[in-house]
């Protein structure tokens, strides 16, 4: 292999987030602390209802009604992630030269939402096609939501989605990363979304799997690591980030929330929907190694745990194996509070634990009423935030369908 | 169907395919294009609610007849009627 030239080292100085329990990266991580989840009943169409994870921002914030109307809801998450992660970046983004902003948007899957809805809506006409929708092409194409960001930002420089299953999320954040160092653009903006919540087919796809998760209280729908956890919530959500080169960062005086120290992403090559602990190890060790880190070094692993009986005890081993003598390192998981946001998932998991590096609190995974012992990781954080001592680095992983394994550290930002 | 009911039902359209805009003083005799913010694909939108609500066609050729509230009174009035559409 050739020798690398020393790459620019890529921070982090803007969030922008819409989840169940929360609009903002504080209120958010207030609710983690709080223990605050947030599902709630939606009927769902030819379903019933279900539990999900629904967000509430306000779409006219940054968008005409008619934009909303035309768009996808994807697209309207993307908008306001991306808006508020630049805003509260602090950019001049009147002054930035549009051309050199990549906008990368992790997506578990687009198009499902809308060609049900025409489907359905043709079938109120015999499904005589002439009623499908002129819009359905341009809501359905992959790059809808980074599509319609870049319409909404006047950026014209690469917008484009980041296909990658429930490990879309950490990979939007890589890929800005890697075109940063690339030298390909100026600003990233990356992350994921999901707009998963308003397709029937994921809800009933989970459900013909044995997947879907199923509670009296929907805020109790998610439980990973819980003995008595019987699947997936579905939820809708976004997380997108400014990156930057640590030296524009710095010139400018912005603030800097973490650097993005290393990752991997591989593939288990083993099976269509179930993970494979030994490769999701190695995801975790060659992230290790390409951010020059121990495991002892990590202060906390965010697990991608999305409360399937048997993916939860896997990541376990895995997690188990890779931080088996890190007395210093804590493991927690968030789709307790939020469910499963899919393609948005790795970015805002990881976005709930950033302020960790300025307060040392490490939330919980939350909904356990009691701990499956295959899954009873020591320093597993279990409905109570931790105090810690230090937390320097965080791991974060996400995980996904076919095998796409991703593992991301991010450090507390230091000269 | 009188050509003042003919316009209240497009207005009715435009009025959820174009949410944002203003359509209180919309002069019928100016093309909506010069009044409204409205692309093709908001024209192809009035086309297909023309479609499923009232069950007319207008065919390609015949798009430059939605121009104005007028020309769309003058050729949609006898398409209503023909159709049997009650304002």
């Amino acid at each position: 292999m050739a020798a690398r030239t020393p790459l620019s080292r890529i921070v982090i100085t803007g969030v922008g987030l819409t989840a169940p329990n929360g609009n903002t990266l504080a209120e958010f991580r207030a609710n983690l602390l709080a223990g605050k989840a947030g599902g709630e009943f939606i009927d769902m169409r030819y379903m019933g209802r279900v539990p999900a994870g629904v967000c509430h921002f306000d779409t006219l914030k940054y968008q005409k009604r008619k934009e909303v109307r035309v768009g996808t809801r994807a697209g309207s998450i993307s908008i306001y992630c991306a808006r508020e992660a630049i805003a509260d970046s602090k950019l001049a983004w009147d002054l930035i030269d549009k051309t050199r902003v990549g906008i990368y948007v992790g997506t578990t899957e687009h198009g499902n939402v809308e060609t049900e809805n025409e489907i359905y809506n043709i079938s109120q006409f015999k499904y005589d096609t002439k009623f499908w929708s002129h819009y359905h092409n341009p809501r359905t194409v992959s790059n809808n939501p980074a599509g319609e960001a870049s319409l909404n930002l006047g950026v014209t420089g690469p917008a484009y989605a980041v296909g990658a299953a429930c490990a879309a999320g950490n990979l939007g954040i890589i890929h800005g990363a890697q075109m940063l160092q690339l030298g390909e653009i100026d600003i990233a903006i990356g992350g994921g979304v999901s707009e998963s919540i308003h397709t029937f087919g994921i809800f009933a796809g989970f459900k013909s799997q044995g997947a879907l998760a199923t509670h009296e209280d929907p805020t109790k729908a998610s439980r990973p690591f819980d003995k008595a956890r019987n699947g997936i919530m579905v939820s809708e959500g976004g997380c997108l980030y400014v990156l930057e080169r640590l030296e524009d960062a710095k010139a400018r005086g912005a603030k800097i929330y973490g650097e993005v120290a290393g990752w991997c992403v591989n593939s288990d090559a083993t099976d269509y929907v179930l993970p494979n602990p030994e490769r999701q190890g190695q995801c975790m060790r060659a992230a290790l190694a390409r951010a020059g880190l121990r495991a002892q070094d990590i202060h906390i692993v965010n697990t991608h745990a999305t409360a399937t009986p048997q993916g939860d005890i896997q990541e376990c081993q895995a997690v188990g194996e890779v931080f088996r003598d890190c007395p210093d390192t804590y493991i927690n998981g968030t789709k307790g509070y939020i469910g499963h946001t899919m393609g948005a998932a790795g970015a805002l998991e990881l976005a709930g634990n950033l302020p960790s590096f300025e307060d040392r609190i490490v939330h919980p995974t939350i909904n356990v009423t009691e701990l499956d012992p295959a899954c009873a990781l020591p320093n597993l954080v279990v409905n109570q935030p931790v105090q810690v001592k230090q937390v320097d680095a965080i791991l974060n992983n996400s995980f996904g369908m076919l095998g796409i394994n991703s593992a991301l550290i991010i450090r507390r930002y230091a000269d | 169907m009188t050509s003042e009911e003919c316009k209240k039902l497009v207005l009715d359209i435009i009025a959820d395919i174009a949410p944002d805009e203003d359509l209180t003083n919309i002069k019928s005799d100016v093309r909506l294009r010069d009044q409204l913010q409205l692309d093709s694909m908001d024209f192809l939108d009035i086309v297909m609610e023309l479609r499923k609500r009232h069950g007319i066609e207008v065919p390609e050729a015949d798009y430059m007849q939605l121009a104005s509230l007028d020309s769309c009174a003058a050729y949609l009035v006898p398409k209503f009627n023909a159709a049997g559409v009650k304002a």
